[in-house]
């Protein structure tokens, strides 16, 4: 006798007809609860922007979870129409991990925070990254505490003075890209809230990827640490300061397109479009290229910059490669022992090898 | 000098050696013949945590105890009749254990120099030959030697002769004891047969010889015979606690028809549970190596919301970091079953001694109020029936329940008539259902039924979008909720949740003895063997005394407190200091008296008998 669970039937019984899915708009994914972030918060666009995803991810409503741990990015799965799970601080992505690797037919998200996934949680974190196992991570990186009222966080640049460190953090923050990268991430990309057109992109790429997807969406706190990614979201500066990754296409930034960036060796170089170099000269971005990914995490603060050379912060994905997901696998190898246990004979197992007699 | 035979009604052995000596294989396959023969028997393994611990050293001793018998046999014995020593430090560390006129069987090749200094006798002493062994029987027997003869015409290794002189050992005790050879040969052939026959052949021979020496060199005065038990009819198979544990997890898995998820990290003495669970894949079972504790209970839970069996085990430090996690259970109603295979502490204590001191922890040891169900297995075979009922009880009342297994009875075995399939009672399951109707009713997740009990409601059923999590409930919505009366009424809501379960659960037996009398002596847990021997030679002795042993420690069983103000005293023996007893004296304000031990061991028969002896002949002088 197979054995066939009561949740094999249920996920049967519940199949969604994709081609019958309603016509949903984004305020369809909104729950009854009132959304509590502060005003001006770079959550709400956050929110909008992955409710206003959801219809076009081709998924019933029912079929998709939200997971969260502790932080203000933590309350979003209440704000969201769709099953959800408020957890314990930095656990959400080993909770994802438990309801994904049982129910591979659900579609999992994991919202967690900087303070969240990279210091009580980091473990989790870079372990779901190794493991791969198919979910989607959205970390939303204000480089601050801010549930608990300002303290700095992993991610907080050196120097930063909070309430915990008034004479400056002396802690060396996590790269959360370079991060992922050294935990063999296979997807890692990176958004801003103040550019939701971009940021519904990358949630749907996300959405996209067989595999851990993380996304580090910069989202200002503007409470605590208001304007802290100002360089990449004020339109002045963005086109100086922010350069966007297309697959194929060469590394182009600036107010008229007019810098780009090449390669020499394995050193960047930030180049001056013109008589010299042409855009054939520059870095062509390709995502499953991990050599390229390693230098686009940590453009920012590659040795190799010297004084006063200052790199755009790269957005869009970085990396994005194929490797077989952990939930998969643990599902065949219990898909092939049921069928090659054939008869799973709990009577045989109770009565194991050796047995005796009493008369 | 010629032998007799010698009818016994019961004998303990035990076979101590260097941990790389395989004892406790020697005594895993003497056990098995031994069942297989229809003794009953109890088993206690006693190792050492480390791996390789620096050999030929105390600490690096491993040993394993056998109690077997003609009649009932409920505990690994105080004493043993025969101490088998591989070395001179086995036998440093094991001596006070054996009778006086018992039989030693010594290895002498482990009391050279070497061995008599890593073991730290003074120099020159040799206690073989010094006369200090005049009380008991000395066999002295150079199994090395005697291995390499056998072993002359086989051409191995000497690595691999000096592997099999456990062999000899065991060879010798089978004809000491009257015991066939054959599951053991069946074994060797089945362990190394087809990879390597030759270590098969060097093995099986290497026994026959040790067998033949005990028949023909006329070493033993007596040669003893212990006849089959008088267990009840049926059919019966030989089993450790976590090998029952794991077989109640996939019996209850099957009559729920709920694919199973074990998220866990290793930990001694828990991880055989992971084994053992990870082997029955066929059964719809997951098992999750986690990178910690506190995953390995999150990644439970995650399953559990998902609608399959959520469980987790580990020992006390691991339980100690999920803590934060079972208390989301709690709050969240899922059902969750939490394995505890207890070891001593604190901290890292002792993880191969046995101890039952997280009770506390189990019954208290999170942060809020935070009520689940905790149950004790009373021995090996029993870690089955508990196993299944923490699964039926987490499952029919969306509830965390808590199962304290212990080192003793989780690696300790006996004869198990196992039950059938079409025994054991299913277990109903039902996940709240769709609702289509675009009129219908909003889904309440947090609204329950009139034993408090929540509805599963596991994603991927339409229309009951909902969102759980650690902040508190409102009652009904299950929106987050702040409102003081709320989070009373919630408390109370968890709290009369989790005492509800004592109407799904059997009441208190008494085990042994009146429903009334002098003294009750209350057990828990692994302690029940040794507690029904005391209790029985006590009764003998003519004290009235009973014995009532809680499997179901939280909630206590209904008739628990009528039982207890039945009788004028009430003893609690527990391997802790104290804890039962404190839970029991502050639920029913009796004075309940507690006999306490925590050497990493379980109770010892007289040793129990005696504390019970002063403990009642104490309160009844004080009153007088």
């Amino acid at each position: 006798m197979s054995v066939e669970t009561l949740i094999d039937e249920f996920v049967k019984e519940h199949e969604a007809d994709l081609t019958a899915l309603p016509d949903l708009k984004g305020k369809d994914f909104s729950s009854d609860q009132d959304v509590r972030w502060c005003p001006g918060c770079g959550d709400y666009t956050i929110l909008k922007q992955v409710q206003n995803a959801m219809p076009e991810l081709g998924i019933a409503k029912k079929d998709i979870v939200f997971i969260s741990g502790i932080g203000c990015s933590s309350r979003f799965p209440y704000y969201m129409d769709t099953f959800g799970m408020h957890s314990i601080h930095g656990r959400a992505p080993a909770i994802a991990t438990g309801l994904k690797t049982s129910r591979p037919d659900l579609s999992v998200w994991i919202i967690t925070g900087d303070g969240d996934a990279l210091s009580i949680g980091a473990n989790h974190f870079t372990q779901l990254l190794r493991r791969n196992v198919n979910v989607n991570l959205l970390l939303f990186n204000n480089q601050i505490y801010g549930l608990t009222k300002g303290q700095y966080s992993p991610a907080s640049p050196e120097g930063s003075v909070t309430k915990s460190t008034p004479f400056g953090s002396i802690d060396h923050p996590f790269n959360p890209l370079a991060l992922s990268m050294g935990a063999d991430g296979t997807f890692v990309a990176r958004a801003m809230d103040r550019d939701p057109k971009h940021l519904k992109d990358m949630i749907l790429r996300s959405h996209q990827h067989k595999g851990t997807s993380m996304l580090e969406i910069y989202q200002n706190c503007i409470v605590f640490n208001d304007g802290a990614f100002e360089l990449f979201t004020d339109k002045k500066s963005r086109p100086q300061e922010a350069i966007y990754l297309e697959q194929g296409q060469p590394l182009v930034f600036g107010a008229d397109n007019d810098k780009g960036v090449r390669l020499d060796g394995l050193k960047p170089q930030i180049v001056q479009l013109g008589d010299e170099f042409s855009k054939d000269d520059l870095w062509i971005h390709d995502e499953q290229d991990q050599t390229k990914a390693h230098l686009l995490s940590r453009f920012f603060e590659h040795p190799a910059n010297g004084e006063g050379v200052q790199f755009p912060r790269p957005f869009g994905v970085l990396y994005a490669v194929d490797r077989p997901c952990y939930d998969e696998g643990v599902v065949a190898q219990v898909q092939y022992a049921k069928q090659k246990g054939g008869n799973a004979d709990l009577d045989a197992l109770l009565r194991g090898n050796e047995t005796w007699e009493v008369k | 000098m010629s032998t007799t035979n010698q009818v016994r009604d019961d004998v303990t052995i035990r076979f101590a050696g260097d941990s790389g000596d395989g004892m406790q294989l020697t005594g895993s396959l003497f056990t098995n013949t031994t069942a297989l023969l229809g003794n009953d028997l109890r088993t206690l393994p006693e190792f050492p945590a480390e791996i390789r611990a620096p050999q030929g050293t105390v600490p690096g001793v491993s040993s394993f105890q056998l109690k077997f018998g003609s009649h009932e046999v409920l505990t690994p014995g105080d004493e043993c009749d025969a101490l088998v020593v591989m070395n001179s430090a086995a036998l440093k560390a094991n001596l006070g254990l054996l009778k006086k006129g018992g039989t030693i069987i010594a290895n002498t090749a482990g009391f050279d120099k070497k061995n008599l200094n890593l073991a730290k006798y003074p120099d020159g002493v040799n206690p073989l030959e010094d006369g200090s062994l005049s009380e008991y029987e000395l066999i002295q027997i150079d199994v090395v030697k005697l291995v390499k003869e056998a072993l002359a015409d086989m051409n191995l290794g000497y690595k691999d002769e000096e592997r099999s002189k456990n062999m000899f050992v065991l060879g010798l005790l089978y004809w000491m004891y009257d015991r066939p050879m054959d599951s053991t040969i069946d074994f060797l052939n089945q362990k190394f047969g087809k990879k390597s026959p030759e270590i098969a052949e060097a093995n099986i021979k290497v026994l026959k010889a040790g067998y033949f020496y005990g028949e023909t060199a006329e070493i033993f005065s007596s040669r003893v015979t212990v006849k089959q038990a008088d267990l009840k009819p049926g059919t019966y198979r030989n089993i450790t606690g976590n090998e029952a544990l794991v077989l109640g997890l996939v019996a209850a898995a099957r009559k729920s028809n709920l694919p199973m998820f074990l998220g866990t990290y290793p930990i001694t003495p828990a991880s055989d549970v992971l084994h053992g669970l990870a082997a029955q894949k066929k059964f719809g079972i997951t098992t999750f190596q986690a990178e910690d504790e506190i995953a390995a209970v999150s990644s439970a839970i995650g399953a559990s919301f998902g609608g399959s069996i959520g469980v987790t085990s580990s020992s006390g430090p691991g339980i100690a970091l999920k803590g934060e996690a079972i208390g989301l259970a709690v709050m969240l109603e899922l059902p969750l079953v939490v394995l505890n295979i207890q070891r001593a502490g604190p901290s890292t204590g002792m993880p191969t001694k046995t101890e039952q001191a997280d009770l506390m922890q189990a019954v208290y040891g999170r942060n809020g109020e935070s009520p689940l169900v905790v149950l004790a297995p009373k021995s090996p075979a029993d870690c089955f029936n508990m196993g299944f009922e923490a699964v039926r009880i987490a499952l029919e009342h969306m509830i965390p329940v808590m199962l304290l297994s212990d080192g003793y009875i989780a690696n300790g075995s006996e004869p198990w008539k196992f039950p059938q399939t079409a025994d054991l009672k299913d277990i109903k399951v039902a996940f709240e259902g769709p609702r289509k109707a675009e009129d219908a009713e909003p889904f309440l997740p947090y609204l329950r039924d009139h034993r408090l009990v929540r509805r599963w409601a596991i994603p991927g059923t339409e229309g009951i979008e909902h969102r759980v999590g650690g902040l508190e409930k409102e009652d009904g919505t299950g929106n987050v909720s702040y409102d003081p009366d709320n989070h009373q009424k919630m408390t109370n809501i968890r709290r009369d949740k989790r005492d509800n379960v004592a109407d799904n659960i059997p009441e208190q037996v008494i085990d042994q003895g009146g429903t009334s009398g002098d003294v009750l002596v209350l057990g828990w847990g692994g302690t029940y063997g040794t507690i029904r021997t005391v209790v029985h030679q006590l009764r003998k002795e003519g004290m009235d005394v009973s014995h009532a042993h809680l499997q179901y420690i939280n909630p206590f069983p209904k008739n628990l407190e009528k039982l207890l103000k039945s009788f004028d005293q009430v003893v609690v023996p527990e391997i802790n200091d104290g804890q039962l007893v404190r839970l029991i004296r502050s639920e029913f304000m009796i004075p309940a008296k507690p006999v306490n031990k925590v050497k990493g061991r379980p109770f010892g028969v007289s040793e129990l008998k005696q504390a019970i002896r002063e403990v009642v002949g104490e309160t009844v002088a004080s009153e007088s």
